[in-house]
């Protein structure tokens, strides 16, 4: 297989090597659902990793494994099968933590990445609150004056931009944002205008879920520190695919989802620097999260404990635990991601090599692989997105047609609709060339 | 595919009534959240009668066939007629295939009825229908 010279290199600085063929059919061995066929005894081709991943049985197994023998209730029992319970949610916790860098204590975990994204907006509010009414201690940091200002970009997701506007409008605060350039990055020119001293918060992505852009994380969050701001990474469509390390990325906070990354649905995660936890008001309050609970008032639990109210989802933690064990040994030495990193990253460079010689399909965001991750979002000249996705859908192949939840970003582009490819670990490149097949039966239908 | 039938093919490509005009009774926009597509849509009576529906359909082959069909059914007759049309139409489109559609009252329409075994795209299909009951309900009452 070649790549044309408009293609980065596949294999990637650190040397990881994409899958072997071989490889590729044993890791989708693993997939229970690649075996189904659709529409018509169709094989199913799953392109949709973005909206969701699919599962290992390895992960399928741990969940159940965890309900046929240890189930209890977490952190609420001395009798053996607790102590179970807990040791792996707890365990979890930690496989996770290390599978981006960081100590266990850093990491909560939440119903999703939409709701670790609230609880960060949500912290700001609470404080604002405390301070305003003086009904309890708050770190500045997270007082917002009238004025103050919230910066996110034009690429969001709506889940790093809603919470944003709620926050702005329970606190008088205003939101800006960093614009998106004509190729689908963001327009760092007016960086130094948009941020400044009034700036308290920070919040991009880390990889578009359309553009599939790759944005200059360690710039940001050195610009918003510079200016006294946080930061607050929406790693949604990162961890999944590439080796992140979040401390060392220089950020204060990031989400990301464990139904993205192979694991079960209802297991979110929010990293953040331990001090800044500590900072932060909890969000959801109950059980489990408290310290000391008086009908006078309640303490709270220190970090990670503070934000995790209610009785866990500890099967859903331990199934996301194997997702992480799954990825991690997809390469030799735990180097799994560098290996799924290099193996998307040749899908990309083989579909948008292949689009390319389609004069009757444009592809959004930046034009080279090394700038992008796993995501391809295109339009077809004169055909719906929805028409596309319907065609394509005929041959078995599942891809994402819309605003994928960034609706100003396709407003800012000009386009009411879009194609979306995302790879996971387990697509090949016959799966890529389906795709363009299917793109000329789109085109034959409605020409 | 049955789903596009060449006659939702058509309609798509040279959908009737297309564009806005004037004068109009009410106008109304309607958008369907999950995918963008859009209609923006006016009606005009003569007394009882429909005497014109106006749009621009920015959306799928579907919601602009479905534009045109609904163009094609309702202008030149009465509102009772139209508003049971789009009752038919709805019946139709949400009964999952069981329910092919009656030539006689649908016209064209009966094209359609391939899209009630894609759940997705009925919103896509009932769009302008939406938007032109809607906009019925908006015209002023005569004084």
């Amino acid at each position: 297989m070649t790549l044309s010279s408009t293609s980065a290199p596949a294999v990637p600085a650190r040397g990881a090597q994409p899958f072997t063929d071989a490889e590729v059919a044993a890791v989708r061995a693993e997939f229970p659902i690649l075996a189904r066929t659709v529409r018509d005894g169709r094989p199913l081709v799953y392109l949709d990793s973005g909206a969701t991943s699919q599962k290992p049985r390895a992960v399928l197994d741990a969940e159940r494994d965890f309900y046929e023998r240890h189930n209890a209730a977490v952190h609420r029992g001395a009798h053996q099968l607790a102590e179970e319970a807990t040791d792996a949610y707890e365990a979890a916790r930690a496989a996770v933590a290390g599978f981006v860098g960081a100590p266990a204590e850093e990491v909560v975990f939440t119903k999703n990445a939409t709701e670790s994204l609230n609880l960060v907006a949500h912290a700001f509010s609470s404080a604002t609150a405390y301070r305003a009414l003086g009904t309890a201690e708050a770190d500045d940091r997270f007082v917002l004056r009238p004025g103050d200002e919230v910066v996110v970009t034009e690429m969001e997701h709506h889940a790093n931009l809603v919470p944003w506007q709620e926050l702005c409008r329970r606190t008088g605060a205003t939101l800006r944002w960093l614009g998106v350039t004509d190729d689908g990055h963001l327009d760092l020119a007016v960086l130094d205008r948009v941020l400044s001293p009034r700036t308290r918060v920070l919040a991009t992505t880390h990889v578009s879920n359309v553009l599939g852009t790759i944005t200059p994380v360690a710039e940001l969050a050195a610009a918003a520190h510079r200016v006294g701001a946080l930061f607050v990474l929406d790693a949604c469509q990162s961890v999944p695919h590439l080796p992140v390390d979040l401390p060392a990325l220089g950020v204060d906070l990031a989400a990301f989802s464990g139904h993205k990354m192979l694991g079960p649905y209802g297991v979110g995660l929010l990293w953040g620097r331990a001090e800044v936890l500590d900072a932060m008001p909890p969000f959801l309050t109950g059980g489990s999260m408290i310290e000391t609970v008086r009908m006078e008032g309640s303490t709270y639990a220190p970090a990670p404990q503070k934000f995790e109210a209610g009785v866990p989802m500890a099967a859903q933690a331990v199934g996301l635990h194997a997702a992480v064990d799954h990825l991690t040994a997809l390469g030799a030495d735990g180097t799994g991601m560098a290996r799924v990193e290099a193996h998307e990253r040749r899908l990309v460079g083989r579909l948008l090599d292949a689009l390319g010689e389609l004069p009757w399909v444009r592809v959004l965001g930046p034009a080279g692989t090394a700038e992008r991750g796993a995501v391809v979002s295109f339009v077809v000249d004169d055909v719906h997105a929805h028409d596309v996705g319907q065609v394509l859908d005929d041959e078995g192949i599942a891809v994402r047609v819309g605003h994928h939840c960034a609706w100003p970003l396709h407003r800012r582009l000009g386009v009411a609709a879009t194609t979306r490819v995302s790879f996971g670990p387990y697509n090949t490149a016959a799966e890529v060339d389906a795709v363009v097949t299917g793109l000329h039966r789109v085109r034959s239908v409605f020409a | 595919m049955d789903l596009y039938a060449e006659l939702i093919l058509e309609h798509a490509k040279r959908p009737h009534g297309a564009g806005l005009r004037e004068p109009f009774a009410a106008e109304v926009h309607h958008v369907n959240p999950t995918c963008g597509d859009e209609v923006t849509l006016r009606v005009d009576l003569d007394g009882d009668v429909v005497r014109d529906v106006s749009y621009d359909a920015l959306g799928c082959s579907i919601s602009r066939a479905s534009a045109s069909v609904l163009h094609e059914l309702v202008v030149g007759h009465r509102v009772e007629d139209g508003l049971a049309v789009h009752a038919a139409v709805r019946a139709m489109l949400t009964s999952r295939g069981t329910d092919a559609g009656d030539e006689d009252v649908l016209g064209d329409g009966v094209a359609l009825a391939g899209v009630a075994r894609y759940p997705a795209r009925v919103k896509c299909a009932l769009l302008s229908w939406m938007a032109f009951t809607d906009a019925l309900g908006r015209v002023p009452a005569e004084g």
